[in-house]
């Protein structure tokens, strides 16, 4: 395994994070998010329960079906893991710049 | 020859071929592909998300030159949901490992995705409109179709689809489509308002038209009477000819019309006022010469927009219909939805029978911060002109009081937060149930008018849905119950100095404007195309005559009687009135 390799393998994040928008994960805040996670090249998955979704498919991400209130977990593997969770969490936390 | 009955929603009357819309899914046959093959398979299906992604950003750069950015958006999502790397994987396994075409695979896996979606809360199972939309723009592009598309047709057809979804719309060639009928859709669809925004003709609600009809078939379109005529015979044909040739003499005439007043020959003034349903149909009011907005029907508001509509959209419709009716007066009616689509998706449990359930101004008392979101935008708009507000359904007096003391609350809410609106707005109720007609005398100390809803106290007075067409028949506005509380109402108003209008269909119907005149009626509000045949025929008689005809039509026992009796008046005193 090459040094390149073995450091995007270990380059794993995850986090919590509770939807604050008052529809939850509709259409417009789904493609914000499905547009975040397309500018990082990692991996990254975005989780309701037991239910794990591509965060960068949207017709995925709008089956979480995630409500106000509702807790995801995101996880990103590969390289900058650790940006591309802190950049979809505060997307996310930010409402989507709705009200 | 084929005669289909519809609800027509935006005037006129064309003859033309058809071109039918074809909302079922594409055939497509389950073919199998050998191992080889299946390469060329993803290639095909590449080219085919290269090519609907073109489509979707000509439509959307289209859309937003028309309607703004903010409705084109829905065009973004499908173009990710084109790029979506899940969706094209499953169908990429589809076609490798059951050794299928590309354009199986695609219908295999939306259908998939379609039962998944509708599954969904309803918010997000909504969204199957959108699964669809993409996989017929695959399948199409797939397919090669040499069918004609409705961006580029050659010549002038009536347009036939099942319902029109806002792609096919946006995709409309608008210089040769003249008439719209779809087997969905009500008095509010998205039909009805791309139709008024064209000013072409539209029925909607025909239910299976598009079975019916075979494409280039000629069809007759008439708007004006909710007809859609399929392969018309010469001698139906000759007949609409005539009536469109009619039609466009009456209008010239009737245009001569606008200027005057609706006096009767004896000197009595009526008021004609306009229904509307979208603000910009005020201006067509005044055009038609009415004297104000008698009814603006505010539920395309709620039925137009995925969400509820904000205090803010309200108050722009608003103000914008009072803008148009340059200082006229501009009657606003509260929410009056139910036993549709609207309410039901909202309820829990759906209605066993919604049409005497949850709705109206039920709905909106139920409902306190959309009633007052709704009251508040009126209130405030109503600094810009004159404005009086309307509750619908009303059948007891609690209620009434209940909706005037929340309209008390909002008065407060709006001092207490400082901001500018109008207080003294007039008050008035809807009577379209027999509750409120029989009662009218004790409405009338409490409200500062009254507005006939016959439409509604039609169907509650007979116990009839016309829209079954297996009692259908049995509605009629003639019958003699339905003008006897029709007059007592008017009466009640004479009694108690409460104005009295009525905003019905038989408003607009030139074979009850006698009878209304008679029995006292002095302010009708219609549906802005009719108005200036109603002003002819007021114009046409005396106050006196219209009153003996009334007396005498109230002696009848039966509405067959009733509906001859003024039919046959009506042509003696204004000859050429139908």
């Amino acid at each position: 395994m090459s040094w390149d390799e073995f450091v995007t393998s270990v380059d794993e994040y995850q986090d919590e994070v509770a939807v604050v928008n008052k529809y939850g994960l509709h259409a417009r805040p789904a493609l914000q998010l499905v547009d975040t996670a397309n500018r990082f090249d990692c991996n990254i998955t975005v989780a309701n329960g037991d239910t794990e979704m591509d965060a960068k498919s949207i017709m995925s991400v709008m089956q979480l079906a995630a409500t106000r209130g509702t807790r995801l977990r995101l996880r990103a593997r590969g390289p900058n893991a650790k940006e591309a969770v802190a950049a979809l969490k505060d997307l996310i936390n930010s409402g989507f710049g709705e009200e | 020859m084929e005669i289909k009955k519809g609800i027509g929603v935006s005037p006129g009357v064309v003859i033309c071929r058809a071109f039918v819309l074809d909302t079922e899914e594409f055939p497509i046959p389950e073919r199998h592909v050998d191992a080889a093959a299946a390469k060329g398979e993803l290639e095909r299906l590449r080219q085919a998300v290269v090519d609907s992604k073109r489509d979707v950003v000509l439509l959307r750069d289209r859309m937003a030159d028309q309607i703004g950015d903010e409705t084109a958006a829905i065009f973004d999502f499908h173009l990710r949901m084109l790029d979506d790397k899940v969706m094209l994987r499953r169908v990429r396994d589809v076609v490798r490992d059951q050794g299928v075409t590309a354009e199986h695979a695609v219908a295999t896996v939306f259908r998939d995705y379609a039962k998944e979606y509708l599954n969904m809360p309803q918010f997000w199972a909504e969204r199957v409109k959108d699964v669809h939309d993409i996989q017929k723009r695959l399948l199409r592009n797939l397919i090669g179709q040499s069918r004609a598309t409705l961006d580029h047709l050659d010549r002038d057809v009536a347009l036939l689809a099942h319902d029109l979804t806002p792609s096919q719309t946006a995709s409309l060639d608008r210089s040769h489509v003249l008439g719209l009928a779809t087997d969905a859709g009500g008095r509010t669809s998205h039909t009805a308002i791309v139709a008024h925004a064209l000013g072409i003709p539209a029925v909607v609600g025909l239910k299976d038209v598009t079975l019916s009809v075979q494409p280039g078939q000629t069809v007759i379109i008439d708007g004006n009477r909710g007809v859609v005529v399929i392969d018309p015979d010469e001698a139906t044909i000759a007949e609409h000819r005539h009536y469109v040739r009619r039609l466009a003499e009456m209008e010239r005439q009737l245009v001569a019309l606008r200027d005057l007043p609706a006096v009767t020959r004896d000197g009595h003034e009526i008021t004609l006022m306009g229904n509307i349903e979208f603000p910009q149909e005020a201006a067509t009011v005044l055009e038609k010469g009415g004297a104000g907005i008698g009814l603006y029907r505010t539920e395309y508001l709620y039925l137009g927009s995925e969400s509820e509509p904000t205090e803010q959209q309200h108050y722009d419709a608003y103000c914008q219909a009072i803008a148009l009716a340059a200082g006229r007066p501009v009657v606003i009616r509260t929410l009056d939805l139910g036993a549709d689509k609207y309410t039901q998706d909202r309820a829990l449990v759906p209605e066993r029978n919604p049409m005497l359930g949850l709705r109206s101004i039920r709905y909106c008392l139920r409902n306190i911060p959309l009633f007052k979101t709704q009251i508040r935008a009126v209130l405030r708009a109503a600094l810009t002109g004159p404005v009086s507000l309307l509750f619908p359904l009303i059948t007891n007096l609690m209620e009434l009081r209940q909706a005037k003391m929340i309209v008390r609350d909002v008065i407060e809410d709006l001092e207490e937060e400082g901001v500018e609106f109008m207080a003294d707005v007039p008050i008035g109720m809807m009577v379209e149930v027999p509750s409120a007609a029989l009662m009218c005398d004790a409405f009338a100390r409490e409200v500062d008018f009254f507005s006939i809803g016959t439409n509604d106290l039609v169907q509650y007075t007979l116990a009839v849905d016309r829209g079954n067409e297996r009692v259908a028949s049995l509605y009629t506005a003639a019958h003699p119950a339905v003008l006897r509380l029709i007059k007592d109402v008017v009466r009640a108003g004479q009694r108690h100095d409460v104005s009295v209008s009525l905003c019905g269909e038989i408003a607009s119907d030139p074979e009850f404007t006698l009878l209304l005149l008679g029995l006292g009626l002095r302010v009708f509000s219609i549906a802005p195309p009719a108005i200036p045949e109603i002003k002819r025929i007021i114009r046409s008689v005396t106050l006196e005559q219209a009153m003996l005809i009334a007396r005498k039509a109230m002696t009848f026992d039966s509405d067959k009687q009733v509906t001859s009796y003024l039919r046959d008046q009506t042509r003696r005193l204004v000859p050429d009135a139908f």
